[in-house]
């Protein structure tokens, strides 16, 4: 299924555990230091440097871009790390997050909560997932190194749901349907 | 006495900070496709299909295979009769990390103070080093660069004596069941039994420097290895955590004596991203 950010709630709505999306349009990019930044800005009541409201963000650090290249291998990092700050960024607008990992009980709850979606990426194809970027830019936080906040256009980039506004969980599922009992 | 200029480590840990990134090992590229004929999940497949498509984009490209150009560990075997000479060695592992990861457009993921200001050193460094002295006048290096997701999956148990072979087996089966998919499956399962923590938890990161599924050449530890991967793989976690019969490629298991009161038990998880790369000077 072929979806376009910003994400509405129709959209949202419509995503399921388990199933594969193919994700076009602008998504944003923080991971653990540019969470930290953004939630105390939240706390100062300070302008956000992105818009949450719809929007995705990536949990991703990539690789510096050689020559010629949009941006270096850009994979997914374990989501887990950004759960103390997710609840706060989806009850403020944030409708999507991609990463890779399962995620807190408190984070499933504000899915549910503020209709939003959990997609993965696969971890460690950094160079395969490289090849959706079209264009990227860092919109804040340079100082940051591989932390910083960036805008990344992307065109059918590949990712499964796993949390869903249903309770769905595509890693329990998964579990479930594979393990053989001792 | 042989001399070996501090020029010459420079310039070998350089290369091996950009070959290890960039090109994955035939063993593990191996090791993936053997899975991929066994893995009965429509979606595991897949998944081990893009491992194996990633690597070629890598290779060709010379880029990346990951994001995570991993924190630069080298282990090191120092001849005894090696003389290093026209500077500091610990400095020239250093200046070749700096220059790899910067040459090589490699991610720089360390940062200067653990707990505080968490400043990124901007150049990879200072690497984590382990050194043994050898016989013989070689130098042999061997880089592995280690991704945090993998990483932060690590666990020591000091378990009973009586705990026994059973307990490492639950010990270990139980630490991959907890990680599930936040390591990066499929992985390869780093096991260090015995001797203190510490060296625990280093034998289990140098069993991983062996050849992916090459069994442990003691008898005990090879069956040990068989066991723990087949009881890893009843858990159904599957590649990246959807599912599947492959949830770990191999266990490797390095052992050695340790005191009467112990049984220490290290597990250091290895993501399908298992890059180690070699020279002998």
């Amino acid at each position: 299924m072929k979806i376009q950010t910003p994400l509405t709630d129709d959209v949202v709505a419509n995503l399921r555990a388990g199933q594969k999306v193919l994700i076009s349009g602008t998504i944003y990019v923080a991971r653990d230091a540019a969470h930290k930044r953004i939630v105390e800005a939240m706390d100062a009541g300070a302008p956000l440097p992105l818009e949450l409201q719809g929007q995705i963000i990536y949990y991703m650090g990539p690789a510096p871009a050689k020559p010629g290249q949009v941006i270096g291998s850009a994979g997914p990092t374990t989501s887990y790390r950004m759960d103390p700050y997710t609840p706060r960024l989806l009850a403020a607008g944030l409708k999507g997050m991609i990463g890779k990992g399962n995620r807190s009980q408190a984070v499933k709850d504000a899915i549910r909560k503020y209709k939003a979606v959990y997609f993965a990426a696969t971890g460690g194809a950094g160079a395969l997932i490289a090849k959706s970027v079209k264009k990227a830019e860092v919109i804040a936080y340079e100082d940051l190194g591989a932390e910083a906040l960036w805008k990344l256009e992307v065109e059918d980039f590949p990712a499964t749901v796993i949390n869903d506004i249903y309770g769905g969980d595509a890693y329990e599922d998964g579990v479930r349907q594979y393990a053989i009992p001792d | 006495m042989r001399e070996i200029h501090y020029n010459t480590i420079v310039d070998a840990v350089e290369r091996l900070c950009m070959g290890s990134n960039y090109f994955l090992g035939d063993d593990v590229i191996q090791s993936v496709r053997q899975a991929l004929e066994r893995e009965e999940s429509p979606t595991g497949r897949e998944i081990l299909q893009e491992i194996l498509e990633n690597a070629r984009i890598a290779r060709e490209d010379e880029v990346p295979l990951c994001q995570d150009c991993g924190y630069t560990v080298v282990f090191v075997d120092i001849g005894q009769d090696v003389h290093i000479v026209g500077g500091d060695f610990n400095e020239a592992i250093a200046e070749g990390t700096r220059r790899g990861y910067t040459k090589g457009y490699l991610r720089k993921s360390v940062v200067a103070h653990p707990y505080s200001s968490r400043v990124n050193t901007k150049d990879n460094t200072p690497p984590v080093i382990h050194v043994r002295i050898v016989p013989g006048d070689k130098l042999r290096i061997t880089l592995a660069p280690k991704g945090g997701g993998s990483e932060n999956m690590s666990a020591l148990g000091m378990l009973k004596p009586a705990d026994g072979r059973e307990g490492v087996i639950k010990f270990v089966v139980e630490t991959v069941r907890k990680a599930g998919a936040n390591p990066c499956p499929p992985i390869i399962v780093g096991v260090g039994i015995g001797g203190t923590a510490e060296q625990a938890m280093l034998l289990a990161k140098r069993s991983l420097l062996r050849e992916v599924g090459r069994p442990s050449d003691d008898p005990e530890d090879a069956s040990l290895e068989a066991d723990i991967l087949t009881r890893v793989n009843k858990l159904g976690i599957g590649p990246q955590g959807l599912g599947g019969r492959t949830t770990a490629l191999a266990v490797h298991v390095l052992s050695q004596p340790c005191h009467i009161a112990s049984l220490p038990v290290a597990v250091n998880i290895q993501c399908h991203s298992a890059r180690h790369k070699e020279i002998v000077l």
